[in-house]
């Protein structure tokens, strides 16, 4: 009977299509939406993931995300040194800082400033060198993508940035000595490397301070035992970039409202998707009364009413998916090109797949409330 | 009982001696309370033997519908006894009741009810497929029956392309396909013409000439009383009268003629 039930269904082209439209909507609202928060969400943990060269960070307690300014006293270096199973622990400058383009172009740049002496946590995508171009006075690294755009001379044209071209970070001068491939990040302004120490000249007085210490763990050592030991012996606090990532999405979730917009749409797509689909299909069902009648009527059990029913609604429910799932991901293969976010992960197709069976039975529950409610005595009934 | 119930003037009929299918003893239906009840049934006594066609004729809103309603298992009655062969629905309780209309029981519609999406091949296998006979058995086992109503080249063709009486023998090919005891019809011929209706009658008839099967055909239509065995007239909500038809002399009819 199932193969019954969905002939019945797809000889109504107008509503088999109606139906197919308004699932495969809702499925790609459901999947695109989630797939661009997730992207977002990822790209909140850009640059934590990037500096692969650190096991832990040593920051501030009450630092909340990345970009947060709270720093260390310079002191917190020599005593995160002499903590046992820190094999090496080096400086880290993080800032946002004004900045000055030479034909008066103003911006702000997040400035990174990296160990003098071993050059960690520099970027490992160099284009014209590697991180020993940093060794030039007062060389910076800038992110090739940002050349043409956020540090293109736009007040003069916009002609884009060049390598050895002079920058004035905080009034101090710079000299673009490399570019690297950065990664699309959350935070906007162009980040910026140069050596810590000359991070602590571009940044204002006040501000001399210490992001961050990058602890390298000695070989043999649970990182976690050192992290509880750092915590414990120095009262700052010492987290895994993993840990790290975290705290930065979920402060950047619940300050910005991303969250709750995304969650918006998403809801919006489901709960779209549930009404096209629960009417559709009822009117399809109300069309089709006569016929559930003398199938009744004709012995069909409640058994198999309810598969009639529910198999009419997964098979458009599935190919929904499919359709829906498709040209949102068709669409994010163009975002992708892009810096804008897009990440499809697999949760997204499961959590997709999830709310459209859940739109796909709710709509088929009140359509057999209909069909089971009916008197196999109507059939007789003109 | 109710006491206006006239004794009912029964002839036996030729099938006398064939054994009941249907038995009915002072069956009586409500429809509705107190206001807006309606007495649709006020007493109806009456059987239906082996093998016989039995007309119920009368009025509009006489109670003919609710009656068969009651026979095929697709309605409750309120009151009396009602067995259809050897069971009662009240003792099956509605699965039970499902499950032997499935089996035992064929139904013909006025408005014929073929599902317009499928093939009248597929229409005429819904019976055997909700007995979960396999479907390839199924769609083979229509196109034998559709062949049988003489429309065995039309099998893959939809029902809106058929006419009005060949519709109705697509119907009767579903209503017979799984070999049912009863074959319950509400105004098989009055959707269609005359001569159509002549025909599909006399389908009806040769059907139920050949197997131990009972058919109940409710009708409007005094042109086709003659392929009855007997006839019930209700008026009322009560059987009235009860006459000898001369459906006996059908009986010889071949599905062949019927085209
Ligand atoms: N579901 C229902 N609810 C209320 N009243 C009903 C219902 N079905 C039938 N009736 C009433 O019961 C009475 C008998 O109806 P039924 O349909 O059995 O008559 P009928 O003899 O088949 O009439 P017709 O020849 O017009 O088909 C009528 O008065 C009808 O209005
Ligand atoms: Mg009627």
């Amino acid at each position: 009977m199932i193969r019954i039930a969905i002939k019945m269904l797809m000889g109504d082209r107008l509503k088999y299509l109606g139906l197919l439209a308004g699932m495969a909507f809702a499925a790609m609202m459901i999947s695109q939406q989630m797939s661009i928060f997730l992207g977002l969400s990822s790209q909140t943990g850009t640059f934590i993931r990037e500096m692969t060269s650190t096991d832990l960070w040593v920051m501030d307690p009450q630092l909340r995300f990345s970009e947060d300014t709270i720093s260390l006293p310079d002191t917190a270096l020599q005593r995160v040194r002499s903590i046992e199973g820190v094999a090496h622990a080096v400086p880290l400058y993080k800032g946002f800082l004004k900045a000055q383009l030479a034909d008066g172009t103003r911006t702000s740049v997040i400035v990174v400033g990296v160990d003098d002496a071993t050059l960690s946590g520099a970027p490992a995508t160099i284009k014209n060198g590697d991180a020993t171009l940093l060794r030039q006075e007062p060389g910076i690294l800038i992110d090739e993508r940002d050349m043409g755009t956020k540090l293109a001379y736009t007040r003069s044209g916009g002609a884009p940035m060049k390598l050895g071209d002079r920058i004035s970070i905080n009034d101090r001068d710079a000299l673009v000595v490399g570019t690297y491939r950065g990664s699309p990040s959350f935070f906007w302004d162009p980040t910026i490397y140069t050596t810590y120490s000359r991070a602590l000249q571009f940044a204002p007085r006040e501000r001399r301070l210490m992001s961050f210490v990058m602890v390298k763990v000695a070989p043999g050592q649970d990182v976690l035992a050192v992290k509880e030991r750092i915590e414990r012996i120095t009262g700052y606090a010492a987290r895994t970039s993993v840990d790290f990532e975290n705290i930065t999405k979920a402060y950047i979730l619940k300050s910005t409202g991303i969250l709750i917009n995304f969650g918006i749409a998403v809801g919006l797509g489901f709960v779209i998707g549930m009404i096209v689909t629960g009417q559709t299909f009822f009117n399809f069902t109300l069309d089709n009364l006569r016929y559930f009648a003398a199938l009744k009527a004709m012995g069909a059990s409640t058994g198999t009413l309810v598969r009639m029913v529910l198999s009419q609604v997964l098979s458009v429910t599935w190919l929904a998916f499919g359709l829906g799932v498709g040209i949102a991901a068709f669409m994010g293969h163009f975002l992708a090109k892009t810096d804008l976010a897009f990440l499809m992960k697999w949760e997204v197709l499961v959590v997709t797949v999830g709310m459209m069976l859940v739109v796909g039975v709710v709509a088929a529950l009140i359509s057999l409330v209909k069909v089971l409610r009916l008197e196999p005595g109507v059939v007789f009934k003109g | 009982m109710d006491t206006l119930t006239a004794t009912p003037t029964i002839e036996p009929g030729a099938k006398a001696d064939r054994p009941v299918a249907v038995y009915c003893k002072g069956i009586t239906k409500t429809y509705g309370s107190g206001q807006s009840a309606v007495r649709a049934l006020r007493g109806v006594d009456v059987d239906v033997r082996t093998g016989e066609l039995m007309m119920l004729v009368g009025p509009s809103g006489c109670g003919k519908t609710t009656l068969i309603s009651i026979i095929a298992g697709v309605l409750d009655r309120d009151e009396g006894e009602c067995t259809v062969l050897g069971k009662d629905f009240k003792v099956l309780g509605p699965s039970g009741t499902t499950q032997f209309r499935a089996t035992n029981v064929g139904f013909v519609f006025q408005a014929f009810n073929l599902i317009p999406t499928l093939t009248l091949a597929e229409n005429v296998a819904v019976p055997l497929l909700i007995n979960r006979v396999r479907r390839a058995d199924a769609i083979e086992q229509a196109c034998e029956m559709l062949k049988k109503v003489g429309l065995g080249d039309r099998t893959k063709d939809i029902p809106t392309r058929l006419s009005g009486g060949q519709q109705q023998r697509v119907a009767i090919s579903r209503a017979l396909v799984h070999k049912p005891k009863l074959l319950v019809c509400d105004e098989p011929t009055s959707a269609l013409d005359h001569v159509t209706g002549q025909k599909v009658m006399e389908l009806l008839r040769s059907v139920a000439a050949g197997n131990d099967l009972s058919l109940v055909v409710v009708t409007h239509d005094a042109r086709i009383f003659e392929f009855a065995d007997r006839i019930a007239e209700m008026d009322d909500g009560r059987i009235v009268s009860m006459t000898t038809g001369k459906g006996h002399q059908h009986s010889s009819f071949d599905a062949s003629h019927a085209k």
